[in-house]
């Protein structure tokens, strides 16, 4: 499952509505073992186009290095598609190469970039294994952590 | 002193789980090359009929390969290299 804020969840939605009708790229970073997107890093889609995605090189480099300084990795990565539906297509699982991220996609095909609705999905891509899986938005997150710890009382 | 060689998480499996690793060589080529030795199956993560894979980003001292001389690109001794594979993919089909 992923959980996240509704303010990042939000951004998600916006950065696609924004780029639409070309794909929009980012990623959420978080603390190393946290499972928490903490950090909204809206990327630049090099690629430029409506069909397709790529962080430029150097960017990419740049994040990493980045994340490896404040101890994070990427919890999320996210794009959108603009004409399909929010589904990895192939293309999305052979170049799927984070195998601890939770990869969003959002799809801005039903009039999104107006005031459509714009679908928000979540999946796991592992060895060319996708798996979806729940999503959760919360207020913040401190109060999952405090729901768990009562739980667990 | 060697190179070091900042290993990506999806190739972790390669390295016993290490983030980084020694190598050495002139060139890239020689890095992988020696670091197929060190670690089977890497190489053909990183190469595809003997160029570098597309949706695998090498840096030497923060310097994308492709502008700098490709697996021709020299190393030498304290230099750092990343590899990254690329955050890419879309609803376009034939990658």
């Amino acid at each position: 499952m992923l959980t996240i804020d509704r303010a990042t969840h939000d951004a998600i939605i916006a950065h696609a509505r924004r780029d639409h009708p070309d794909e929009a790229c980012g990623v959420v970073a978080g603390p190393i073992g946290s499972d928490v997107p903490a950090r909204f890093i809206p990327m630049l889609n090099a690629a430029m186009s409506p069909t397709f995605y790529e962080f430029d090189s150097g960017d990419l480099l740049k994040l990493y290095r980045e994340m490896d300084d404040r101890d994070e990795e990427p919890v999320v990565v996210y794009h959108s598609h603009t004409s399909t539906e929010a589904y990895p297509s192939r293309t999305d699982i052979n170049l799927a190469g984070e195998p601890g991220a939770h990869y969003v996609l959002v799809s801005t095909r039903d009039g999104a970039d107006q005031s459509g609705p714009v679908d928000f999905r979540s999946y796991r891509i592992v060895d060319g294994e996708v798996t979806e899986e729940e999503v959760r938005v919360v207020d913040r997150y401190e109060d999952v952590a405090a729901t768990q710890q009562k739980a667990e009382h | 002193m060697a190179i070091e060689v900042r290993i990506p998480t999806i190739l972790r499996t390669y390295t016993g789980g290490e983030r980084a690793v020694e190598g050495s060589g002139a060139t890239v080529t020689e890095l992988i090359d020696k670091l197929e030795v060190d670690h089977p199956g890497i190489q053909e993560r990183l190469l595809e009929n003997g160029e570098a894979r597309r949706f695998v980003n090498i840096y030497v001292n923060d310097e994308d390969i492709r502008f700098t001389g490709g697996l021709d690109t020299a190393v030498a001794d304290g230099d750092t290299v990343v590899i990254l594979p690329a955050v890419a993919g879309g609803s376009a089909s034939g990658f």
